[in-house]
């Protein structure tokens, strides 16, 4: 498949997650889009490890583009570390305030 | 058309839908849903790129485990529909307009990129596959993987500290 189409996949569903990410209210939600970014960037980075591959394994390294895959496993780690510290300064928050909404969480502008 | 063009149009149509859905969804249960659906199209691209341990990873980790853990939460909470909080329409909608001149602006910039005669390898080549995967990520990226064992360490404990009751 060509490159391009990947690259318009990526950015079309990383541009929806920023569009959730602006356009809700509830933390959880907002938590997901920024979910769905991670894997928009994922799928791009796979796809061009598998690029990388087909345009250099038989010159060089026949194992050339597993660094990309490797990154993206990183990735998917860190995700992972990510959300469980998350969701639980959201649980946190619900215990205190009742409610998930962004707005009530001002208090740093005033 | 062969049948590879046809999955990746095929997963890509599922993937914007569902990702469209989810942050359309007024019902939070139903953009969990939604996701996980996002999540399994990923999945099948990176079959279609011959991605296999990433796929399983992707459905393992995300699709599994941390989806489900997004669906505990929200039921914990008990969030639906009546009590989900809403932006007002001009809100929403200029989120929206800041995010198509996002989108705008970045098809603009690599629509003319000399990308166009690359191609991504699809359907076939290993280096997607467990064993060169495994073996890359236990010889040379060995120090990263015992320093993300660190990190998730780390993040459990965090996790039990916050969600401790004072």
């Amino acid at each position: 498949m060509p490159i391009n189409y990947y690259i318009f996949l990526s950015i079309a569903l990383f541009t929806i997650g920023i569009v959730g990410v602006l356009t809700r209210r509830n933390a959880i939600i907002i938590f997901m889009c920024v979910e769905l970014m991670l894997n928009a960037v994922n799928l791009l980075l796979v796809a061009f490890s598998k690029m990388h591959h087909l345009k250099y394994a038989a010159q060089y390294d026949p194992r050339i583009g597993t660094d990309g895959q490797i990154f993206v496993f990183f990735i998917m780690v860190v995700a992972a570390a990510e959300v469980s510290v998350g969701l639980a300064i959201i649980v946190m928050m619900y215990r205190n305030i009742h409610s998930v909404d962004v707005n009530f969480l001002n208090r740093l502008k005033h | 058309m062969g049948i590879t063009q046809i999955l990746f149009w095929f997963l890509s149509v599922v993937a914007l839908f569902s990702a469209l859905m989810v942050i359309t969804s007024k019902n939070p249960v139903y953009s969990v849903l939604w996701l996980i659906v996002t999540f399994f199209a990923i999945s099948g691209h990176y079959i279609l790129l011959n991605a296999q341990f990433l796929a399983i990873v992707n459905i393992i980790v995300y699709a599994g485990a941390i989806m489900v853990l997004f669906l505990f939460v929200i039921m914990l909470m008990n969030l639906n529909k009546e009590t989900e909080p809403q932006k007002s329409r001009w809100l929403k909608m200029a989120g929206a307009v800041a995010g198509g001149c996002l989108l705008l602006v970045l098809v603009a910039a690599l629509k003319d990129t000399d990308m166009k005669d690359q191609q991504a390898l699809v359907n076939e080549g290993n280096i997607g596959l467990i064993k060169n995967l495994g073996k890359e990520l236990f010889t040379t990226y060995v120090v990263p993987f015992e320093i993300s064992s660190v990190l998730f360490l780390s993040a459990m404990v965090g996790a039990v500290v916050i969600g401790k009751k004072e």
